[in-house]
């Protein structure tokens, strides 16, 4: 076969898996009219899941942020077998279905799980609430947070980092003024992930937190919910769910771009 | 560069992804598939002990037919059917979304084959409190099923009727202590018997055979009873077997079955 032909050929199955996963987005975009579009956005589930899911995300992203910054950092300099296992089990929120996680959080939170005596004791009910909704969603993100902050710390020059203690600063200043700034592009792109899969939870947040309006019932909840009687509400609410992700995923490009390019001009 | 290498390499690729792929298919769960002579039925999820029990009947009595059933709550089976699903018979715990189907063509010649009537649950610790319908609104946590589920909606029957003898604030005050609705039946079942939930509306089938569970007296005319219809589905690749399913279900045997399982006749005075 002549190089041109192969190149196109490539090309041809290449295609095959991009036109499958951009079709379905596309019919979503086309198939609703604009009138239809409206009608969906004017449901009354609409308003209030946007605003749960909003309220919901952005606390679950900052909770992983946060907490997930220091243990990626903590993980990425650890060395040996029991970092090594530490960190895969730290995987399993990905590989473990949605309503497993759903059930296995009730099992652990709620009124009967594990941890239901000190809750108790402590007058904290977590399921079924708005507050199940953030845990939920932080149980199924974290991982995805976790795996890209571990690589970009990885990534950071073990050099700087003897420079900067050697210069005398305590370890949460390297960590602070050293290691996040050189790794914040990656940070940045897992903090996206992490929140657009916190944006797309349904099983663990069905299963743990309920389905209830204004309270517990996420976007996708009413999505799930208004395509049994009202479909353009499901279609209006998916294509917000989309656009949404997708401006959240552009995001993360553009700020990789700049901030690897950044770097490899402090570099 | 070896130019014959890469096809053999392409076509191994490709047959060992189309075999995981087929045998993928093989486990596939609860999707039921059409096979030679099976008959799939959509039913609601309270039917699901009663129809198993009967489906292992029918495949005595018709040796070679086997049965495939899939249960969820009525409202997403008909949105399946309305969006081309494959089924020969859809047996639903209300007349609205088989009404709907018949409208649009979808199902022929629905028929009641059962009732059931709508039950007020508790679970065992709360039942100390929780005594009567009146005492409802002391429950910490009530979990209905979704209003676009018939469950849902004969709960929120319920709730508008007993707000003649036990006052016209009645159902906001239930209402307040709702957490969730959920999907189906089961689900609502399920939260009740996991102990995250103190009361629930659901079925009285639902109840049978659960001792663990109370249903509570209901007062006079808050009564809710639900009709259960069962249709061919239109194009059916089994219509045959639809009937002879049909016809087991409304026999006797079948009569028995569901009232055992603690559904109500078809005909007959209400309770």
């Amino acid at each position: 076969m002549s190089v041109r032909a192969e190149r196109l050929g490539l090309a041809a199955w290449a295609a095959l898996l991009a036109a499958f996963l951009a079709l379905p987005l596309l019919a979503l975009l086309v198939t609703p009219s604009f009138a239809e579009l409206k009608a969906g956005l004017d449901h009354p589930l609409v308003a209030p899941a946007l605003r749960l899911s909003a309220f919901t995300t952005l606390g679950s992203t900052l909770l992983v942020v946060t907490l997930g910054t220091p243990l990626a950092w903590i993980l990425s300099r650890a060395r040996g077998r029991r970092a090594a296992f530490i960190e895969s089990a730290l995987q399993l929120p990905l590989v473990v279905p949605p309503a497993v996680a759903g059930v296995a959080l009730l099992l652990a939170f709620g009124r009967q799980g594990l941890l239901a005596a000190p809750l108790r004791a402590l007058g904290v009910s977590i399921s079924f609430s708005t507050a199940a909704v953030i845990v939920a969603e932080v149980f199924v993100s974290a991982p995805f947070f976790l795996q890209a902050a571990t690589t970009a710390f990885r990534r950071v020059d073990e050099r700087l980092l003897l420079v900067a203690r050697s210069f005398g600063a305590s370890p949460w200043r390297v960590l602070g003024r050293v290691a996040v700034p050189l790794a914040a592009p990656g940070l940045l792109a897992g903090a996206a992930m992490a929140w657009a899969r916190a944006l797309g939870e349904f099983g663990a947040t069905l299963m743990f937190a309920g389905n209830l309006e204004g309270k517990t019932q996420t976007l996708p909840l009413a999505i799930y919910t208004a395509l049994e009687s009202d479909l353009r509400a499901a279609q209006a609410l998916s294509l917000v769910l989309v656009v949404l992700a997708f401006a959240l995923l552009a995001l993360t490009r553009v700020a990789l771009a700049r901030g690897l390019s950044g770097v490899e001009a402090r570099a | 560069m070896n130019r014959s290498g890469h096809p053999i390499c392409g076509a191994a690729a490709l047959a060992a992804l189309l075999s995981c792929v087929a045998s993928c298919s093989r486990d596939a769960p609860a999707a039921p598939r059409v096979e030679e002579d099976a008959l799939t039925v959509f039913a609601a999820s309270s039917l699901r002990e009663v129809f198993t029990a009967l489906a292992a009947d029918f495949e005595r009595e018709h040796p070679g037919a086997r049965v495939s059933l899939a249960f969820a709550g009525s409202q997403e089976l008909r949105t399946q059917l309305e969006h081309g699903a494959r089924a020969d018979l859809y047996a639903s715990a209300d007349t609205e979304p088989m009404d709907a189907l018949a409208r649009a063509e979808r199902v022929a010649a629905p028929v009641p084959f059962a009732r059931n009537r709508v039950a007020v649950v508790v679970s065992r610790q709360a039942a100390a409190s929780i005594c009567t319908l009146a005492d409802l609104p002391k429950a910490e946590r009530i979990v209905l099923a979704a209003p676009t589920v018939p469950a849902g909606r004969y709960a929120d029957e319920l709730l508008r009727r007993a707000a003649l003898p036990l006052g016209a604030d009645f159902p906001a005050r239930v209402m307040e202590r709702v957490v969730s609705r959920e999907l189906n039946v089961r689900q609502v079942l399920a939260k009740l018997l996991l102990g995250e939930a103190d009361a629930a509306v659901v079925y009285q089938s639902d109840v049978a055979g659960r001792p663990e569970l109370t249903a509570l007296p209901l007062p006079e005319g808050v009564l809710v009873v639900a009709t259960y219809p069962m249709a061919t589905v239109v194009g059916a690749e089994h219509p045959g077997l639809a009937r002879a399913w049909q016809e087991l279900v409304l026999s006797t045997r079948g009569q028995l079955a569901l009232q055992d399982a603690g559904f109500l006749p078809v005909a007959g005075p209400a309770p």
